[in-house]
């Protein structure tokens, strides 16, 4: 589904990736993890089409067309997701009327015809049922005056009803306390299927308890330099991030 | 002429002395402080003729923007048009009274607040539209009545291919603990020049709460002028908001005195500007009595080379203890052409107030475009969004459903006019 090869990443002036490899197939789950400043959420932004973000080599291929060429709305349309670590508030912005212009967005690119109001909040009742989500985030404006939680919530459920073929999860429980989390994972594991794939950004193991990934990988400095299985995370929490290091990895 | 004749020795005076005082003054020009970014010299130099009333296309405007069910006043070129309105819907407790015939026949209250509700050395062009005072539409509000009707004063103006000068004039008067809602729409037929110099007073009586919204959507290449003020009496609640997407140059003067403990006001506005066109919003606040709140939001949309000016105006005076003023001004700049100049100017003299003021000028939100990028609108989509919204703050104010709609509609149509050309 997605191959990312020697991806090379610059944030104004510095490289923040410096080349990196990583392929994910249809319905497997990766988790990136790293310290901070190690570049985990420069891949997840580089991914989405963010314009802070330049690419100065290598190559991303999604379901073999170039995602690199592609506008942020087209990739979005092409069912990748990206949860954001920190969501934007848009006062004045209904979030049911924006996720219905997203979703039919997305339909129309389909070929599938757009939903009404009514079939849409048909769509959209049961999705909140699911993640247990109160029916008043609808009518509130996107994210405005939302707390840390309630903000990850509705990325969640933006990505429930989008029902992307890739999603990926920037830090998406950084500031969660445990309910939240676990809210935050049964989402996510609710729409866990052989059809679709995550990247699962994060700093701490935690989440992992709660999202088993089948691939996790180690990135420091801007390069992968260790991946395994979920062991791997498990052996994270335990010593730390030191010695992960591209060295440490050829030991 | 006939009308001079016929009208009453205090409505000869007040015209001749508004005339001397417009002798005196003249047009401003941008060496004066308040005129400092709005240079009116195509006013000024162009001498339109007063229009003499008549104008084809008055009938087929006034129709297109009639709200169902409302009072519908119409003033062609500054006469009030009887056969153009429609007064079938008229509630008890409204009286409406056309100027010339009001004042001929002494109409109660006339008198009393006509030209009294503002001060004509402040305001040149309302000096002018006086000194041409004549007709136009007077609505009193009884004490004690809700009015559910809507009013609607449809200006028109326009000269069937020659471009004139019409000095209309609206006064309303709410009895105590009366209350109503009026708007005011300004129109003329698209592409045609003409100066338009409206003069609107009202008095907002002990207790009473009027809601008084304008529709400037003036023909773009209109020079448009005008006075609003306000007189709020103790208790009473008045709310202004003025939409705006038409004429070259426009210039609002909107002032609001809070004359009695415990008014309230509102003070609101959203424009839109592409082209070469100008924006020009001066408010002023007049905070004379203890225990009044004022809330003031105004913004703009500026496409193109447009410019717009804010001039918002505070007073506190020294006996207004525990005023709350709050003013935030905002612009959204679409291109690198477009400016404005955003002016607060708080004057206060007593001491136990809360006076805050905030302007905001800038672009679209960057991170905000991405956000809904990513989830799949195009950039024009997301740009629609957020300009919808932006201006939607102040739309939601509008309490009448069909003229919400009607703005709205017309508002929204010339912003996707006005940034598909800029884009």
């Amino acid at each position: 589904m997605l191959q990312v090869k020697n991806l090379k990443v610059r944030v104004e002036d510095r490289e923040i990736l410096k080349g990196i490899d990583l392929t994910v197939n249809t319905g497997e789950v990766h988790a990136i993890m790293g310290p901070n400043g190690s570049g985990k959420s420069t891949l997840a932004r580089a991914l989405s089409g963010h314009p802070g973000y330049e690419v100065t080599e290598g190559e991303v291929l999604y379901n073999g067309q170039d995602l690199l060429d592609m506008d942020p709305d087209e990739r979005a349309r092409a069912g990748v997701f990206m949860a954001f670590q920190y969501p934007v508030e848009i006062p004045g912005v209904n979030n049911a009327y924006f996720l219905k212009a997203a979703l039919n967005a997305k339909r129309k690119q389909q070929g599938l015809d757009e939903l009404d109001a009514i079939d849409f909040m048909k769509v959209v009742k049961e999705k909140l049922k699911v993640l247990h989500i109160d029916d008043s985030m609808l009518q509130r404006s996107v994210n405005e005056g939302f707390s840390g939680g309630e903000k990850k919530r509705n990325e969640i459920f933006h990505m429930a009803v989008l029902e992307p073929a890739l999603a990926v999860l920037d830090e998406t429980d950084s500031g969660l306390d445990i309910d939240a989390l676990r809210v935050v994972a049964d989402g996510v594991n609710a729409m866990r299927s052989p059809d679709r794939s995550f990247i699962v950004v994060t700093h701490y193991q935690r989440l992992l308890n709660y999202i088993v990934p089948d691939f996790v990988h180690v990135l420091s400095d801007g390069k992968i330099v260790r991946s395994g299985g979920r062991e791997l995370a498990l052996e994270l929490e335990e010593k730390g991030y030191a010695g992960q290091t591209a060295a440490g990895a050829r030991r | 002429m006939e009308t001079l004749v016929q009208a009453p020795a205090w409505v000869k005076e007040r015209r001749e002395q508004a005339s001397r005082r417009f002798a005196e003054v003249g047009f401003p020009t941008t060496r004066q402080e308040d005129w400092r970014f709005t240079n009116i010299a195509p006013i000024a130099d162009a001498k339109f003729p007063l229009a003499n009333g008549t104008f084809g296309q008055a009938s087929s405007l006034v129709a297109g923007v009639k709200l169902p069910g409302a009072l519908t006043l119409a003033i062609v070129n500054g006469q009030f048009a009887a056969g153009l309105s429609d007064l079938s819907a008229m509630p008890k407790g409204v009286r409406i009274a056309g100027l010339r015939d009001g004042a001929r026949d002494g109409a109660d209250g006339l008198e009393r607040h006509l030209g009294k509700v503002f001060n004509i050395d402040a305001h040149p062009f309302a000096a002018l539209n006086t000194s041409h005072l004549d007709d136009g539409v007077a609505i009193f509000i009884a004490a004690g009545a809700v009015i559910e009707t809507p009013i609607h004063v449809v200006t028109v103006t326009g000269g069937d291919g020659q471009a004139v000068t019409a000095h209309p004039r609206v006064l309303v008067v709410a009895g105590a603990n009366s209350q109503a809602r009026i708007a005011q729409t300004f129109i003329g037929a698209a592409d045609s020049v003409y100066f338009n110099n409206a003069v609107a007073e009202v008095v907002v009586g002990e207790g009473a709460i009027v809601d008084y919204y304008t529709d400037q959507r003036e023909s773009e290449r209109a020079f448009h002028i005008a006075n609003i003020q306000a007189h709020v009496e103790a208790k009473g609640v008045f709310a202004s908001h003025a939409f705006a997407t038409g004429a070259k140059i426009q210039r609002h003067d909107i002032g609001i005195g809070l004359k009695g403990e415990g008014a309230d006001c509102t003070m609101n506005g959203v424009y839109l500007a592409d082209g070469e066109r100008l924006m020009d919003t001066h408010t002023s606040l007049d905070h004379a009595m203890p225990h009044c709140t004022s809330h003031e939001i105004y913004k703009g949309i500026l496409a193109g080379k447009a410019k717009a000016v804010f001039n918002g105006r505070i007073i506190v005076r020294i006996d207004a203890q525990k005023t709350d003023a709050k003013q935030t001004n905002r612009a959204l700049l679409l291109s690198d052409d477009a400016t404005i100049n955003s002016n607060p100017q708080l004057e206060i003299f007593a001491d136990d107030v809360k006076c805050t003021h905030g302007a905001a000028i800038g672009q679209l939100d960057e991170e905000a475009m991405f956000y809904l990028q990513a989830r799949g609108l195009t950039r024009a989509e997301a740009r629609d969004m957020l300009l919808h919204a932006f201006a939607g703050e102040v739309l939601e104010g509008l309490k009448i459903p069909a003229l919400r709609e009607q703005i709205e509609t017309n508002f929204f149509n010339a912003l996707a006019r006005d940034v598909a050309l800029t884009a």
